[in-house]
């Protein structure tokens, strides 16, 4: 039975418990590779497709469209064609969900938190220590759960931390300044009381223009910079987008912005948009929001390019960018500095690191483990 | 993981944050303080099932506890409202509002528009509702039907413990006067509540399930009845909508009409008395604006027209249940297949 291979419910993200099989994108009989494809999953944070981790023929398909499962529940069987059918069967009628020990979790909090002077930051620390961590910084308006298809994957070849940037998630509503600088700098000081002194810097839309501001200004705390649809490239963004998402108040006016950051706007769940205005009712994140939008983004234009500096920084550069990105153009890419590696993702819009999760993430370890 | 806490818990952490917040919001109520008039103890009761408890230590003589006579101090609270102040009153049920309607439906209602906008009235009236508490007939009634029939009053009935504390947040800043409506039997419920303050909007229904095939259009405790009878369907493959209304004026008109026109059906479910309640209304708005989308006639679960009994038996059969809700649910889909 070890020649068979199971494809299994995956863990999206720090509280997913379970999700439902929306359609199958593959049949049985079709040879899967490493990265396809194969089945629509829905959680009640997001839906997205599941790429496969392993490759092999898919013989049974286990789990039935519309079903709801547990993490790690059986889905399908994969298994070359000298393995018989009764094998298989034998092998989906032994199989045991392995269960959630809920003790476990209780005992290892998903977040953690921290004061860094009067701003409480909420974060998450994954995967074993020793080396380089990879820190994750989110952009205008996220938080740390932006990374939800990344940080496990990440954390099982590095250590990952991720933040929530002040006025973000649920770190403290209060900017320690309004420009790069000042977010960078806190971003520093927020490593040091966690006792890093260097990391791989991943940063998503103004998190790639603050982890860009922090190898200019302190190269000795960057190993290497990932800029995910970053902001700090060039003049355009779309202020629609950013001072819309500060000031829309209601589902309404929230869930088409939010659209917006997909290329396949059916990805914005009802409860990805309650997420969202949870955040956005709390009291002085609005206010937030709009003070940190008219500082970097007044008027449609970036007020700050430190992605242009990046040159004379010297570090290593990987640059992922959706085609149709429609907060900050893809064409920013060209700005990239020298020696960069630059990849663009086809029907990807500015939230590659959810829509292309399985290639962002393969192309993320081989970036911070070279 | 954001905490989880009681609905009685957010309640009072609203009202704790508000006061912290703003020197102008104060409280009255009877035995908010404690048990032994208005100096009483710190650790004292609370409110008649301790939602105050704790605050007194902290507020002091901001929350003052009142003679047994609801007309006076609900008077003194829209008094001190069109003077400045943000007052709550607590009354012990809703069912005692009785005594104090002139002060509800005819000062605090009215101030904005017989003074020509001049004059406002940001109170806050917070009372228990709802049956299933063993409190016979004179503390067990859902009032909300007569507050929302009345022009200038808001009315605000939460399902959930965030729900609860965002709503009373905004209540107690809203300008005008606002009935908040606590059930008695969600008290103890937990959900996840942030630490920080936040606000709801007043006329922001929540879709708290989404399905396909019928709508289901409730608020308070039959939210949690509404639900329990679309898990059963769900087995059946019946895929159901839930929409909590959260606020019944004003009423988010729009939240209900998607829902129908998305379903085609609608069942409304409500505690109130079945005469001009939430659920007719309801009814009476979707045939005329959505007249069109409707595959099958609605169908409507309150209880039956009569106090609400004192018997444990009686008052469990009186009180919609989720098998009723389910039963309106089918009937809606047999309809349809005429």
């Amino acid at each position: 039975m070890s020649n068979i291979t199971p494809i299994v419910m995956p863990k999206w993200g720090l509280s997913m418990k379970e999700g439902t099989v929306t359609s199958w994108l593959v049949t049985e009989g079709t040879n899967i590779t490493v990265g396809m494809p194969i089945l629509d999953v829905e959680t009640d944070k997001i839906a997205n497709a599941v790429e496969a981790p392993d490759a092999g023929l898919l013989r049974k398909i286990v789990a039935h469209e519309g079903e709801l499962l547990p993490v790690k529940a059986l889905l399908g069987v994969m298994a070359d064609t000298d393995v018989s059918d009764a094998d298989i069967d034998a092998y989906i009628a032994s199989y045991v969900t392995p269960a959630v020990d809920e003790d476990e979790a209780d005992a290892a909090p998903t977040t953690l938190r921290l004061d860094v002077g009067d701003i409480s930051v909420r974060y998450a620390r994954r995967g074993n220590a020793g080396g380089t961590p990879v820190l994750f910084i989110h952009g205008f308006g996220g938080d740390l759960d932006n990374w939800l298809f990344n940080i496990d994957a990440v954390a099982e070849k590095a250590e990952v931390i991720a933040l929530d940037l002040p006025g973000h998630g649920q770190s403290t509503v209060r900017l320690p300044g309004t420009s790069l600088a000042d977010m960078a700098n806190f971003v520093a000081r927020f490593m040091d009381a966690i006792n890093v002194p260097k990391a791989h810097l991943v940063g998503h839309s103004m998190g790639g223009a603050i982890a860009a501001q922090l190898a200019v200004t302190q190269p000795n705390r960057v190993e290497s910079l990932t800029l995910i649809g970053s902001a700090g490239f060039g003049d355009e963004i779309n202020s629609s987008y950013t001072s819309g998402f500060a000031s829309a108040a209601s589902r309404k006016e929230l869930k088409p912005l939010l659209e917006q950051l997909f290329y396949d706007p059916s990805l914005v769940s009802r409860q990805l948009v309650d997420d969202v205005l949870k955040y956005k009712r709390s009291d002085g994140v609005e206010q937030v929001l709009k003070t940190l939008s008219e500082a970097l983004f007044p008027g449609g234009r970036q007020s700050e390019k430190p992605g242009l500096k990046l040159g004379e920084a010297g570090k290593r550069v990987l640059m992922l960018w959706g085609s149709d990105d429609k907060v900050v153009p893809a064409a920013h890419a060209k700005n990239a500095p020298k020696g960069a590696t630059v990849e663009l993702f086809d029907q990807a819009g500015h939230m590659v690191q959810m829509e292309k999760a399985g290639d962002v993430n393969r192309l993320l370890v081989a970036h911070v483990t070279a | 993981m954001a905490r989880k806490i009681s609905i009685k818990q957010a309640i009072n952490e609203a009202i704790d944050q508000e006061m912290t917040r703003d020197p102008s919001v104060i409280m009255m109520g009877e035995d908010i303080v404690g048990g032994s008039g208005s100096f009483g103890e710190m650790d004292a009761w609370g409110g008649v099932l301790g939602v105050t408890k704790g605050l007194y230590a902290k507020h002091g003589s901001r929350l003052l506890d009142t003679p047994l006579s609801e007309s006076a101090y609900v008077g003194a609270a829209v008094g001190a409202a069109a003077c400045g102040m943000r007052p709550i009153a607590e009354l012990m049920f809703i069912d005692f509002m009785g005594v104090c309607f002139d002060q509800i439906f005819n000062q605090a209602a009215k101030f904005r528009y017989m003074f020509g906008g001049k004059a406002q009235t940001p109170v806050v009236i917070r009372a228990m509702v709802g049956a299933g508490f063993r409190a016979a007939a004179q503390h067990s009634q859902m009032l909300t039907p007569l507050f929302t029939h009345i022009p200038g009053l808001k009315v605000v009935c939460p399902s959930s413990a965030y729900d609860a504390k965002g709503l009373l947040i905004q209540s107690i800043r809203d300008n005008d006067p606002v009935i908040f409506c606590e059930h008695k039997n969600l008290y103890a419920m937990e959900g996840e509540v942030p630490e920080t303050s936040y606000t709801i909007p007043l006329g922001e229904a929540n879709v708290v399930r989404e399905g396909k095939d019928v709508s289901i259009v409730t608020y308070g405790l039959m939210v949690h009845r509404s639900l329990e009878a679309a898990a059963t369907l769900a087995k059946e493959g019946i895929e159901v909508e839930v929409v909590d209304l959260r606020t019944l004026s004003p009423l988010d008109l729009d939240t209900v009409l998607d829902s129908v026109t998305k379903t085609g059906r609608l069942v409304c479910v409500d505690e109130a008395s079945p005469r001009c309640n939430i659920a007719t209304d309801i009814s009476a708005l979707v045939s005329m604006h959505a007249f069109s989308a409707l595959k099958a006639g609605i169908e409507m679960i309150s209880p039956p027209h009569c106090p609400v009994p004192f018997s444990p038996t009686l008052e469990d059969l009186y009180i919609p249940g989720s098998d009723r809700i389910a039963d309106a649910v089918r009937k809606t889909l047999q309809k349809g297949k005429k």
